[in-house]
């Protein structure tokens, strides 16, 4: 395994100093990916891609800026913007007080003079302070300006649950944010989608509202030299399969992606085979190559981590319903967070979340493969 | 007034030339750029910052177009209260008479590379920045021929072009985003500074103290101006804020309070302080003023203050009266002569909602038109989706 010791991380654009520095971590135990590949392979996990991704935007517009709590000296809460600091000096990387409602709205009027800001949530249950700014001056003035004054902006940041952080700190915003005409909502899952979206983001002259996830920061994935490239940019607003499948489709975005294909496996051993959809994009949604699964697999599991109620899924159900109700051979399962809020102890924050056996149950379900639960049980 | 005596004994030797010069007065005033010096009718108050000096330079040429863009806002926001009684504007509507000093006087300081973004009180803002009254009772009526296009309505008048970034409903949003218009100036090196305007009422929004406390620790060339109307809706000062003194509530930050009614006190204090922000960083202006409306046209205005102070201020400090005896005193322009003035704009302003009446209102398909500037194709949706529907250009 080739060996490349460097002191930044982040620095420079190139894909061989990135595949080296990639190569330099120790994959994590338990990684959820089956490693398909020689050890040779590069990998990137989501942190290193969102890093360069950064980097390589602002390298290449230098109308880009990031800034948010702990994100210069610090080197990021969650170490993102490691080293952008050093590279681009406190004008373009800016640590902010602990003020969401006041730098937020300061990043949104920098974006009307035609600025590009990165502004970055510690988390996103702190973008609630600021939530008017996202809503009121961001997503909407575009259409009440009628295009006088567009708002290129992005506000990043980890989204749902950690571990054991508790109900203040744990709640998924996909569904809030999704609701609002006038942003885009992207959730990316792997280090392809975090780098191919996250410059997506930077680069689109609109408001994006850009999830990530703390756990999967940490997670290696596989990347090919075009992923590498400091031109790669993934489509907003397209879906990507990332497991073909026959029976039943499966939905999930963000962390849930990795579980649904774990799913996927164990379901494959009962010869039910799956199809994953990992969404990448909220809003604009991807109904398009949902329903075309659904036609293909007549059956369909939303699964996601948000609260279920007026949830991801409730939409992604009710668009089947609307455009592909005559292929549905099963109503369609929900596996959502549980409808509480988020519990500390282990063995309740389990409970609280989505589990693996949780996806495979309903996909059973959905293919009459279970016996169903009695009414009075 | 004392205050008319002290602009008398101020005025220039042109009191020797009357008779010769009265004739040719204002048709010669309205282009004579020669300086005059006039005093403010009140000193400024300064909060840890030295004021200006009350001694305001300015020219007839000016004077003169300050009671004319005043008068036609006046004319303006009458006319759109006639208009909402007979529900041609729909929805709110914040009228500005009273308040038309301020904008008059700022817009005289500065250019259009310094920007304005204010609250949802944004008519005559959006004229000072060069708006035209025909986009403006458009808009009101929801026409095509509106400033935003009939889809933002009395409170989001923008005017890119000009640095004038709205029209803003959400009370103190607008002055975090006017914070990152000097942000963003200071990272362009334009050398250009952004007035942030909002009331008496939104002074009290925890979110302007977080922008100012950013604004100051990165030296941003933004001028809070709180247009102190005295009430917040129907709430008074003293009910909303335990220290009215808005121009010192930036405790380390500087400020000047400043008669808002005054059209050249407004000027003095906005070319001052353009001067210190670009020089070092943040400073709060609070214009005294005063709203003849209630807050919106669905509030009378005189259940929570008296007849007798609406009709004292407009007696005492109106901005268009005391321009006029300004005017007056300094021989700038016949009696008859402004009144010929006030006659034009009034006709102005009935030209301008006549055609804005003829405009037809936005045509269907723009009802998803700007949601996104790239919606790469992505669906949209009517109430009924399964009858209406579109693609995002």
């Amino acid at each position: 395994m080739l060996r490349v010791l460097r002191q930044k991380v982040g620095c420079g654009a190139s894909p061989a100093m990135i595949f080296g520095q990639a190569l330099q971590k120790v994959l994590p135990a338990g990684s959820v990916l089956p490693r398909k590949y020689s050890s040779a392979a590069k990998e990137m996990n989501v942190r290193e891609a969102l890093n360069s991704a950064l980097d390589e935007e602002m390298s290449a517009d230098p109308k880009v800026f990031l800034m948010g709590e702990e994100v210069g000296e610090y080197q990021g809460a969650y170490k993102i913007s490691k080293g952008l600091l050093e590279k681009y000096g406190p004008d373009r990387v800016l640590d902010t007080p602990i003020t969401e409602a006041g730098f937020t709205g300061i990043g949104v009027g920098a974006a009307y003079y035609g600025l590009r800001p990165v502004v970055e949530f510690m988390t996103f249950n702190f973008s609630m302070q600021a939530i008017d700014h996202i809503i009121n001056s961001a997503a909407k003035s575009n259409y009440m300006s009628a295009g006088q004054i567009s708002v290129p902006i992005v506000f990043r940041g980890p989204n749902g649950a950690a571990a054991g952080v508790g109900a203040q700190h744990s709640q998924c915003f996909a569904a809030w944010y999704a609701h609002v005409p006038g942003l885009k909502v992207l959730t990316p899952y792997s280090a392809e989608d975090a780098r191919g979206l996250l410059k997506a983001a930077i680069r689109d002259p609109d408001p994006v509202v850009f999830l990530e996830n703390e756990l999967l920061y940490g997670e290696s994935f596989p990347v090919s030299a075009e992923v590498l490239d400091s031109s790669f940019c993934l489509p907003i607003g397209k879906a990507k399969i990332e497991r073909e499948g026959k029976h039943v489709t499966i939905t999930a975005y963000s962390k849930m992606v990795g579980y649904a294909l774990q799913a996927a496996e164990i379901l494959s051993k009962e010869g039910i085979s799956a199809e994953i959809i990992n969404l990448r994009s909220i809003r604009p949604l991807d109904r398009a190559t949902i329903n075309a699964s659904v036609r293909k697999t007549n059956r369909l599991v939303t699964v996601e981590e948000g609260f279920p109620q007026h949830g991801v899924g409730a939409e992604i159900c009710m668009s089947v319903v609307e455009e592909s109700f005559e292929y549905l051979d099963a109503p369609v399962e929900r596996i959502a967070g549980a409808d509480v809020p988020m519990p500390y102890a282990a063995n309740l924050e389990r409970m609280a979340v989505p589990q693996v056996d949780d996806i495979v149950r309903a996909a059973k379900r959905a293919c009459y493969r279970s016996v169903p639960m009695a009414a009075a049980a | 007034m004392a205050a008319a005596a002290a602009v008398v004994a101020r005025s220039s030797s042109l009191s020797k030339l009357r008779p010769i010069l009265r004739s040719f007065a204002s048709s010669a005033a309205s282009d004579d750029n020669r300086i005059l010096t006039i005093e403010t009718f009140v000193p400024f108050t300064g909060h840890l910052i030295d004021p200006p000096s009350r001694a305001v330079d300015t020219t007839p040429a000016e004077i003169l177009s300050f009671f004319r863009d005043m008068a036609r806002m006046r004319r303006m926001e009458i006319a759109a209260d006639s208009l909402y009684k007979s529900k041609l504007i729909r929805g709110f509507c914040h009228l500005y008479d009273g308040q038309e000093a301020v904008a008059v006087g700022m817009e005289a300081a500065i250019t259009k590379r310094d920007a304005i973004i204010t609250s949802y009180r944004d008519h005559c803002t959006f004229l000072s920045r060069g708006g035209t009254l025909l986009e403006a009772f458009a808009e009101l009526m929801g026409r095509r021929d509106g400033c935003s296009r009939g889809k933002g309505g009395s409170m989001h008048f923008y005017k890119k072009d000009a640095s004038f970034y709205g029209g803003h409903g959400i009370v103190g949003a607008q002055v975090p985003l006017g914070c990152g218009l000097a942000f963003a100036q200071k990272y362009s090196k334009d050398a250009s500074v952004t007035f942030a305007l909002y009331g008496d009422g939104a002074a009290n929004q925890g979110q302007l103290f977080e922008a100012l406390n950013m604004s100051a620790l990165l030296d941003l060339p933004v001028i809070l101006v709180c247009e102190n109307n005295h009430y917040g809706m129907g709430t008074a000062e003293w009910r909303a804020a335990k220290s009215p003194s808005y121009y010192k509530r930036g405790d380390f930050v500087p400020g000047l309070k400043v008669d808002g009614m005054d059209a050249l006190a407004v000027k003095q204090a906005c070319k001052f302080v353009k001067e210190y922000a670009l020089a070092n960083g943040p400073i709060i202006l609070e214009m005294d003023t005063y709203r003849y409306h209630g807050h919106s046209m669905s509030d009378p205005g005189s259940t929570y203050r008296t007849r007798d102070e609406i009709s004292g201020i407009r007696q005492e400090r109106d901005s268009i009266e005391r321009i006029r005896r300004v005017i007056l005193s300094h021989e700038l322009a016949s009696i008859s002569e402004l009144k010929d003035i006030e006659k034009e704009v009034r006709k102005e302003v009935e030209e301008a909602v006549s055609q804005a009446k003829k405009c037809s209102m936005p045509d269907q398909s723009v009802l998803f038109k700007d949601v996104f500037v790239k919606g790469y194709g992505a669906e949209t949706f009517g109430s009924d989706r399964k009858a209406l529907s579109a693609a995002l250009p």
